[in-house]
Order: structure tokens, then C-alpha cells, then sequence
């Protein structure tokens, strides 16, 4: 929650600093955010390859765990989808790179303003930081209406991070296999995702 | 958009080769750093841009309406799934 708000924070501070034309315009138009971004995308998968515990934990569970991410991925477009007939602004690819997102705002915001522009970049960010906070708030709710696997696919690749201590407390620590898990895979699958729907 | 893979695939390459070394650590604070970076300056682009500040309710609202349906249809198909898959697992053991 901490991180969100730092970034969410920085994020208006830019803008607020942009808005009476504070910042030369050579900060705005050049390539260097482009160069920064491969940086970033360079680490994380860093980060990815590093990873030991992935082969573990899917050992562990056996293919049943495999369901958990696929069933996110299918809602999420099916809700990417469904919301881009009402969306009259939003083509159907927007919708489906934002849902791509799947709650890893700060990477799908940055790649999709690099590629769609930064009206669509900032959809992407709030709208996948307010579904980090819908499992944030709503993690209860939704283990007792939608059973112990919903804040799981709800929170997309927070789960191994950010909303992993709350999914623990309210699914159980029988589940926090499956968020790790299942974050990993969802978190892994943002960027081959985005750069599908961003080519399209 | 190739590029996008290069740089992840480079980075997966040298993450799996080096990872049992202990620097890896710092990489999380790296990442962090340069998303703060990033966020500041699509912040400073969302600024400048005068179409999207006249709009910003429009864009809350829709990415408000993007964010309800992408987590429904996640919540529903985990219904199915711990309903068809999990639950009976629990009841057995």
C-alpha cells in the first residue's frame, strides 16, 4: 500500500509540476524515457530468471495450480472485452493492453504510454492501481462470496507482493503457494501480453 | 515491439546465470528507482498535455470502468475454478 501511494504520488507531482509549464520542454520530448524503459525491462527479467522457488512450488501443487492463473487471464479479458463496447473512445485493444496490466501498473503504464501515448498510459495506471486496491480492501468480501481463490485472480501479479499479506491472512496460508505461484506466472506473462495487444 | 523481448530475454539469460550471487538484491531497488523515474515523467507528460487534463474525468472514469469488469471477470473464473477444482480437495483431507 506504501509503494502504491509513492508512486501514485510521484505520478501527481509530475503533473503538477508540468501544468504551469515548469519543465523545460526537452524533458518532455526525447528518447531517454525509451532507453530507461529497456533498463527497467532488463531487470525484471533479472529478477524473473533469478527466481528459484517457481519450479519448487509448481512441483509442489501439480497442474491443478497451473488453473489459477489461467482463470485470471480468461477473466480479465473477458472483462477487458466486455467493457470495450461501452468504451465508445477505447478501441478493443486499449481495453485488453490495460487489463494486460493485470494490476502491475507501473510496468504496463510505462509501456503502454511509450507505445499508445499517455492518455492511454494513464488509464492504465489508475486503472490497475485501483485494482490492487479493490483486493486491498475487498479481500474478505470476496473470500466469502467467490471462495478462497477470488483475491488471488483478482489481484493479477500483486500476489506475490503487495497483496500477498493480505490474501494469507484471508484465504489462508494454504493459499499463499498458490498467490506466490500464481503472481510469478501473471507477472511474467504482463510484458509477452502488452507487446501482443500493443502490436495489434 | 521486438526490442520488448531482447531486453527481458537478455535480462532473464543473465538473472538465471547469476542468481545465486547475493548482489542480485539490489536489483528490487533498482526496478523501484527507475519506476519512480518513469511515473515522474509520465506524470510531466500527462501535465503537458493539455487534451488530457481537460479530460482527466473521463479517463478516471473509464479506467474506474476497466478496472471493475478485468476484476470480475477474474473473480467469476475463480469461482469456477475453486468451486470445480479446490473445494472438494479440502473436504477430502
Amino acid at each position: 500500500m506504501k509503494q502504491s501511494i509513492i508512486y501514485l504520488a510521484v505520478f501527481v507531482f509530475g503533473i503538477l509540476l508540468a501544468i504551469p509549464g515548469l519543465i523545460p520542454n526537452y524533458f518532455i520530448e526525447n528518447d531517454i524515457s525509451k532507453w530507461i524503459l529497456y533498463l527497467l525491462l532488463f531487470f525484471v527479467g533479472i529478477q524473473i530468471g533469478a527466481n528459484k522457488n517457481i519450479l519448487n512450488v509448481a512441483k509442489s501443487m501439480g497442474f491443478k495450480i497451473m488453473l489459477v492463473p489461467l482463470a485470471t487471464t480468461i477473466g480479465t479479458f473477458a472483462g477487458a472485452i466486455a467493457i470495450s463496447f461501452f468504451l465508445k473512445e477505447r478501441s478493443l485493444t486499449d481495453c485488453l493492453s490495460v487489463g494486460a496490466g493485470f494490476a502491475y501498473y507501473s510496468l504496463s503504464s510505462i509501456l503502454i504510454t511509450e507505445y499508445r501515448g499517455a492518455e492511454l498510459g494513464t488509464i492504465a495506471l489508475l486503472a490497475n492501481i485501483i485494482r490492487e486496491f479493490f483486493v486491498l480492501l475487498l479481500a474478505p468480501w470476496l473470500v466469502r462470496y467467490f471462495g478462497n481463490l477470488a483475491p488471488i485472480c483478482a489481484g493479477g501479479a500483486t500476489t506475490m507482493d503487495t497483496t500477498l499479506p493480505i490474501i494469507s491472512k484471508y484465504s489462508g496460508s494454504d493459499f499463499v503457494i498458490v498467490a506466490l505461484f500464481h503472481g510469478i506466472i501473471i507477472d511474467f506473462s504482463v510484458p509477452i501480453w502488452l507487446s501482443f495487444f500493443l502490436s495489434l | 515491439m521486438l526490442s520488448i523481448f531482447l531486453f527481458i530475454l537478455s535480462g532473464i539469460a543473465v538473472g538465471y546465470l547469476s542468481r545465486n550471487r547475493t548482489h542480485l538484491k539490489h536489483v528490487g531497488s533498482a526496478i523501484n528507482i527507475i519506476i519512480i523515474f518513469l511515473l515522474f515523467f509520465l506524470g510531466v507528460a500527462v501535465g503537458a498535455n493539455k487534451q488530457i487534463i481537460e479530460s482527466f474525468a473521463t479517463i478516471g472514469l473509464d479506467a474506474f470502468a476497466i478496472a471493475i469488469t478485468t476484476t470480475l471477470g477474474s473473480v467469476l473464473c475463480a469461482w469456477f475454478v475453486y468451486n470445480r477444482f479446490f473445494k472438494n480437495d479440502k473436504d477430502r483431507s
